[in-house]
């Protein structure tokens, strides 16, 4: 026994146990992580060769440039174009959304594995244990770490074809984003008393780092320059955000291996921070206090409770559909205008959405995305009838005088007529963002209608089948999402599109309007949740 | 005597684990019935049966004269639950969730939900996980006796709570019964049970072993005597009953069978008796007797469907 406690031992205690919590991290990771990076790695890398087969020479890789330069909702949307090489082209087109991708993924892991652990009281025992006081934090952050160099490997191994120094800069960018994130989010965990909003505010803080870089980029003058190296730039404001640091790395375009210190320095000092805040607060407790509620309540029937519940996620969705209906409307013309000169994008637009005119194909193949997304909303809806299920909310609930199917019809009401309120105010956002007529595009919109729902029906039957099926709705949501999504640009085969209830849909506008599968799958949709319903009435609840 | 809950021969299975294997439960209307088991004896699963949550494979349950899972909704108006866990919504305070609570039943009694407040020390302002976890238990608790119903269902209802609290549950329970309202406790606690309940049911592997009032109960169990005797004992060895004996002298100790304490009493008052204490079995002793060495054997190591036939009650 000694109470020669050292600084130096002092110090490592604070870390003892980080080990074994990393290896707890990583093993309840080991699905949603994989899944995370792999598909984030093959939006990477299928998309030199999706580029190669659309811009196959030098001549139309630079007819792209120019055209793309030039337009600043592009620049907005996308980011600058540093060079005409497919490799500069491959991280012009994918390069943001893999790094807010990467972003995403760490944030979730670090909020799963600090404010998630001791919002459930987990984190209790755990500390309890010989576990230091930074382990906790030091594990989420190296899981993080673990899925960010996966995907640095992964893709810079997938790009090296196209140059090694390139695919090794754009590899690191994108751990790089992923490290600042994963530590913003480490900050924000100590702040709240919520894991939602501990992840609701590192989104936010992601959004906003679009936002800057986005606005920068539009503001900066067709600041791309095609020969590499010659300084013309991006604007100042893309130096605020760390989604703008991955541009002005410059992979495969005479990199600028400074920036990744920037990168390293911003995750280090949100890191200290982060330490600094867990260790002068209680385990459990936040910064920002919870408000007390009312001492009485006004709900009083199952409806009410779930539309209370589900207020803030329709409220979220609600706008940031408007916002996304605003922003692609305002954004047709000038990608009707991009893709008129290109032949092989043309056919993919028209693939997508269909022979008429180029400005009403791309209007449905983006309201069709916005369907497909809506897919995702109507899963997460359907599924908080799951989550009250296995947390043993819903037990005393249904003690009470509530039947099954009215407590099941309260949150599918919400489902269901959310993704009808979320596709309208897209609807809305279109026509304000291209200012004209209203009704064509919100028929675009509400067309998708039929497929979202036949997206959440199937939700609904294998939830009401048994609670464990019902996490694969997700798998449902996200393959539909990829079909939907790469299956026109990889020229997928008739039998694989039609397998997506989007794939049936008539192409708005521009198209014709076909009432058959739209009632066929309003029909089919109807039928699955009644399926579903009659099957959750059946089965034993969850305890 | 009506009825409150009749279950006959009640089976449930998940996947090969039979969770309930032909239990039995009477509850009579206006009583307080406790329900005993070790954890994992289908205490719990009997309570989710009787609340149609669970289908039963086989047997009949009927609450308040209905089928509680063709005629949930209808039971459940005249029924009140309290869970062992009671996990609440972290975005609506307290108040709110027991006001919920009370209109999905039958209705709320304002009145006394503001008195149950006040008695149980509940802060209703506050939100979801900022209670800790006594403090959930008296949302549901509050909730549960300020509604207007026939039935409570309480699954280990006062985990959580300071004694102090326990105080003012046991009185909550006792008011309950005095407003003609019928209980079903299930409980570790066992001198709550034996402080509130008019007959208990114990269960053990998934189905029931003892059922009765606490007299009955003790009546099927030993008493244990010591003596100190005028002259040496005679012939207690022999008698019918007589478990456990030590001599030492003119000491006496011994355990007797309930019913068969008539005649040690005569036995030992041949030898002319100096002192005599004799202690009734406590609920712990009942209990433990049942979880230690009832039918399936020590630690229920023998699973509950390969001791079929096995089982007997003790009549």
């Amino acid at each position: 026994m000694t109470t020669l406690a050292g600084p130096a031992s002092g110090r490592s205690r604070q870390l003892a146990g980080t080990g074994i919590l990393l290896r707890l991290a990583l093993r309840r990771d080991r699905v949603t992580t994989p899944v995370w990076v792999a598909v984030n790695a093959l939006m990477v890398l299928s998309m030199p060769g999706t580029l190669r087969g659309l811009y196959g020479t030098t001549a139309e890789r630079v007819g792209l440039v120019h055209q793309v330069e030039g337009n600043a909702s592009f620049r907005a949307l996308i980011g600058p174009v540093f060079g005409t090489s497919v490799g500069a082209l491959t991280v012009w087109r994918v390069g943001v959304y893999a790094a807010a991708l990467a972003a995403a993924t760490s944030l979730l892991v670090v909020v799963r594995h600090t404010r998630d652990e001791e919002e459930s009281g987990r984190q209790e025992l755990v500390a309890s244990g010989a576990v230091g006081r930074r382990a906790s934090l030091t594990a989420a952050l190296l899981a993080a770490a673990v899925a960010d160099a996966a995907l640095a490997l992964l893709v810079t191994a997938g790009l090296a074809g196209l140059g090694a120094g390139g695919a090794l800069a754009f590899g690191l960018g994108l751990a790089g984003v992923g490290m600042v994130f994963a530590t913003t989010a480490a900050i924000v965990a100590q702040l709240t008393e919520s894991a939602r909003l501990a992840r609701g505010l590192t989104a936010a803080v992601l959004a906003a780092a679009f936002v800057l870089r986005a606005a920068g980029d539009s503001a900066a003058d067709g600041g791309a320059s095609l020969a590499p190296g010659t300084g013309a730039g991006s604007s100042p404001l893309t130096w605020l955000s760390p989604l703008g640091w991955l541009e002005n790395l410059r992979p495969f375009a005479d990199e600028r291996w400074w920036v990744l210190a920037l990168f390293a320095a911003a995750a280090a000092a949100q890191a200290v921070v982060a330490y600094a805040l867990a260790g002068r607060r209680d385990t459990g407790m936040g910064f920002l206090p919870t408000r007390p509620g009312p001492a009485a309540g006004r709900l009083g029937t199952a409806g009410a409770l779930a539309r209370r519940l589900q207020r803030g996620g329709v409220l979220g969705w609600s706008i940031g559909f408007f916002l996304a209906g605003v922003v692609y409307g305002g954004l047709t013309d000038g990608a009707a205008d991009l893709v008129r000169d290109n032949d092989s994008a043309r056919r993919i637009v028209e693939r997508m959405g269909g022979r008429s005119g180029l400005t009403d194909a791309f209007l449905a193949s983006t309201t069709g995305m916005l369907g497909l997304i809506a897919a995702l909303y109507v899963v997460a809806s359907v599924l908080r009838l799951h989550g009250e299920e296995t947390s043993g909310r819903a037990e005393p609930v249904l003690a009470c005088a509530v039947g099954r199917l009215r407590w099941a019809a309260s949150h599918l009401t919400i489902a269901f007529g959310g993704s009808a309120l979320i596709m309208t105010l897209a609807g809305l956002g279109f026509a304000v963002g291209r200012g004209e007529e209203v009704l064509p595009v919100l028929g675009a919109c509400l067309v998708q209608l039929p497929a979202v729902w036949v997206v959440g029906a199937v939700a609904v039957l294998l939830y009401g089948l048994t609670p464990r099926l019902a996490p694969a709705a997700w798998g449902v949501a996200v393959a539909v999402l990829l079909i939907g999504w790469v299956g026109p640009a990889l020229d997928a085969p008739r039998l694989v599109l039609d397998l997506s209830p989007f794939g049936h849909l008539p192409k708005l506008p521009g198209g014709a309007m076909r009432w058959t599968p739209v009632l066929t799958l309003t029909g089919l949709a109807a039928a699955l949740t009644a399926a579903g319903l009659a099957a959750l009435r059946r089965r034993d609840l969850a305890g | 005597m009506t009825k409150a809950i009749t279950v006959c021969g009640l089976h449930k299975s998940f996947g090969r684990t039979h969770a309930l294997a032909g239990l039995d439960l009477d509850v009579a209307a206006g009583e307080v019935h406790g329900f005993l088991g070790p954890n994992g004896s289908g205490k719990s699963t009997t309570i989710r049966v009787l609340l149609g949550l669970l289908r039963a494979d086989a047997g009949t349950a009927r609450v308040l004269g209905r089928d509680p899972w063709a005629d949930a909704v209808e039971v459940h108006r005249r029924i009140a639950y309290v869970p062992g866990d009671v996990t609440l919504w972290r975005n609506l305070s307290g108040g709110e969730v027991i006001d919920l609570y009370g209109r999905l039943r039958g209705g709320l009694d304002p009145r006394r939900r503001a008195e149950l407040t006040e008695r149980f020390e509940l802060d209703p302002t506050k939100k979801g996980r900022t209670y800790s976890k006594g403090n959930r238990q008296k949302v549901a608790l509050v909730a549960a006796f300020a509604s207007d119903v026939d039935l409570l269902v309480l699954d280990e209802p006062t985990s959580g709570l300071d004694p102090l609290m326990e105080e003012v549950f046991q009185r909550c329970v006792r008011e309950e019964r005095d407003r003609g309202r019928t209980v079903l406790l299930s409980s570790h606690i066992l001198g709550e049970v034996e402080e509130l309940c008019d007959r208990v049911s114990i269960i053990r592997g998934g189905r029931t072993v003892e059922s009765g009032s606490l007299a009955d109960l003790r009546h099927l169990t030993r008493t244990g005597v010591s003596a100190e005797l005028a002259g040496p004992p005679n012939g207690l060895a022999d008698l019918p009953g007589v478990h456990d004996l030590d001599v030492r002298g003119r000491r006496v100790r011994l355990q007797v069978d309930t019913d068969k304490l008539d005649g040690v009493l005569r036995r030992l008052g041949e030898s002319g008796v100096r002192s005599l204490t004799s202690k009734p079995p406590t609920l712990e002793e009942l209990f433990l007797r049942h979880y230690q060495n009832g039918p399936d054997g020590p630690g229920g190591s023998a699973g509950p469907g390969g001791s079929a036939g096995r089982n007997e009650v003790p009549r």
